[in-house]
């Protein structure tokens, strides 16, 4: 079944088009990687599947219901959760406090009392559990990347956007978190993830979608785009660009 | 039940009932009435600021135009319509909260210092229209007659009358701001404070969420408001929407710890406390506001947490005695 349907979105900026013209379709339990050069689009792409922007055209289409344009408290109400790359804890409240609010504001819309058990739930899940009662403010960044993962949990979502969870992270942080990815999905949650981190997307991914200039180029397994020439040249440049320039010398 | 037995709730309203009952035992009873009065009041006031400011984050600077548009429509209806003190009361907590509901709309978009800045227009905007409203008294504004207070059985029993209203009122607003804090809207509103993008992306419906606190934080302005001006026996555009007396609601609540239930109320007292003493020493007596400006400057150098939010962060144990 259907998750996600994205028809045609486009977003610009005055002059400047961020997404042009996406269309892609996410099925239920699958991990969809999100790729592309910086600023090719991804992170506008996940602001306006969540509501955070209205796209300029096209569609979002959430479990059969269109989405478009939903203010992003709706898109939380009806099972969408997401992390962000720049985190953005609540910084005087604690970790369990942070957690709670996803719990109590999500998909469940729980009372006090379930929401700290959820919360609790959530940070032994990431491995947050001894600092539950931490000021947010106090965590380091691999710390505070767990914190918005445990928030984005509580809210029990049906789909979970995740923003370059593993940026800023070491090696063995890394290892750490790829497990708890595997992990939310084997719990039936569908996941769609940004990421630089190429062995990683390339690991966890069932599928991957590349933007480049806001514009789809590629789409297919990890095998598939790896291969693509309009990929490679997206990341590393023409390929062929010193032959052809050599060639023209010549001639 | 649970919930009422907690230090946090029990500490500020065991302070105000020890306060309330100050006057019964002192000889002087109808000085330290008035001395009670005030420091209650401001307790009340400061801890209904602090659910805008200090739970949500919205620095309301003009909040005291709810304390002056309650004041005169209560006001307005004890003397033009002969209503009862108590009716008149709640009519001015009513008109300031549909007002708050109102400007909450256009206003609660702003945020930071624009908000801080929209809500001294607001307040110089309603002093200039009350200024211009003839059935309100013009600048001049409205006065009660001394025989209004026969019907409360003379000055000495009305005066009574409001200052044990005053006292269940600032009893009242302390379990609201208390019930607030610990319940799921007040998370919210945390939430909001902290980060109102996150908030909203988790699901916090944030335009509402804001609009309740704003509102609940003016009704008891609004209250107190008839309730001051009633005693006062008149109103007037200049005592009603002054400017400084809100920014004195600001300093209570940056020393006594804002986001906190007891920080407002201790903050309320001590400044009171600070303030009667400042103005009956003979050096000081000119300078009060200088000591405030100056308090308000070193507070937000130095303990920018307040007195409660210092405590709290000293060990685990006092953040589960203070809230």
């Amino acid at each position: 079944m259907k998750i996600l349907e994205l028809k045609n979105v486009t977003k610009r900026f005055g002059g400047l088009t961020a997404v042009n013209d996406v269309t892609f379709d996410l099925e239920e339990g699958e991990i969809l990687g999100l790729i592309g050069p910086n600023g090719a689009g991804k992170t506008t792409l996940f602001n306006c599947i969540n509501g955070v922007y209205k796209p300029t055209e096209g569609k979002v289409i959430f479990k059969g219901q269109d989405i478009t344009g939903l203010p992003t408290y709706k898109s939380a109400h009806i099972g969408l959760s997401r992390t962000h790359q720049i985190v953005r804890p609540l910084n005087e409240l604690t970790v369990l406090e942070n957690a709670m609010v996803g719990a109590c504001y999500g998909r469940e819309n729980m009372n006090l009392g379930d929401a700290r058990k959820t919360a609790r739930e959530m940070l032994e899940f990431v491995g947050m559990a001894e600092k539950a009662e931490a000021l947010a403010g106090t965590l380091n960044v691999a710390q505070k990347k767990r914190l918005e993962m445990a928030r984005a949990l509580s809210a029990r979502p049906y789909l979970l956007l995740l923003d370059e969870v593993l940026a800023g992270l070491n090696t063995a942080e890394v290892t750490h978190m790829l497990d708890t990815i595997r992990k939310i999905r084997e719990q039936g949650v569908t996941i769609i993830m940004i990421e630089h981190i190429m062995h990683a997307v390339m690991s966890l991914s069932d599928r991957l979608i590349v933007l480049n200039y806001g514009s789809l180029i590629a789409e297919g397994t990890p095998e598939e785009v790896s291969q693509n020439p309009e990929v490679i040249e997206a990341y590393l440049g023409d390929p062929d660009l010193a032959a052809r320039l050599l060639e023209e010398e010549k001639a | 039940m649970k919930r009422l037995f907690k230090p946090g709730l029990l500490i500020p309203v065991v302070l105000i009932i020890i306060l309330a009952i100050w006057p019964l035992l002192s000889g002087n009873s109808a000085s330290s009435r008035e001395a009670m009065f005030t420091l209650i009041m401001s307790m009340a006031l400061a801890s209904s600021l602090n659910i805008i400011l200090g739970y949500t984050g919205y620095v309301s600077f003009g909040h005291i135009v709810f304390f002056g548009i309650g004041g005169y429509a209560g006001f307005w209806a004890i003397t033009e319509l002969g209503w009862h003190i108590l009716p008149a009361a709640l009519l001015g907590g009513l008109v300031a909260a549909i007002i708050a509901w109102l400007l909450g709309l256009a206003v609660l978009r702003l945020r930071g210092a624009y908000f801080a800045l929209a809500t001294i227009g607001i307040l110089e905007a309603m002093k200039a229209l009350v200024i211009n409203l003839d059935f309100l008294g013009g600048p001049v504004g409205l006065e009660m007659h001394f025989s209004e207070y026969k019907r409360y059985g003379g000055p000495m029993q009305s005066l009574w009358m409001v200052y044990w209203s005053m006292v269940a009122l600032a009893i009242l607003v302390v379990l609201v701001s208390y019930f607030v804090k610990t319940s799921k809207f007040g998370l919210g509103l945390m939430a909001i404070r902290e980060d109102e993008d996150a908030a909203e992306v988790m699901g916090v419906i944030t335009p509402r969420a804001k609009t309740w606190a704003y509102v609940l934080s003016a009704v008891f302005p609004g209250i107190i408001g008839v309730l001051f001006f009633f005693k006062n026996g008149n109103i007037e555009p200049g005592d009603a929407f002054r400017l400084h007396f809100s920014i004195e609601w600001i300093v209570m609540i940056m020393l006594g710890g804002a986001g906190t239930v007891l920080g407002p109320v201790l903050g309320g007292g001590l400044y009171q406390w600070l303030r009667k003493t400042l103005l009956t020493s003979p050096f000081f007596k000119d300078y009060q506001l200088v000591v405030a400006g100056v308090l308000l400057l070193l507070i937000v150098l130095f303990v920018p947490t307040g007195i409660i939010g210092w405590l709290r962060a000293r060990s685990h144990k006092l953040r589960r005695i203070f809230e």
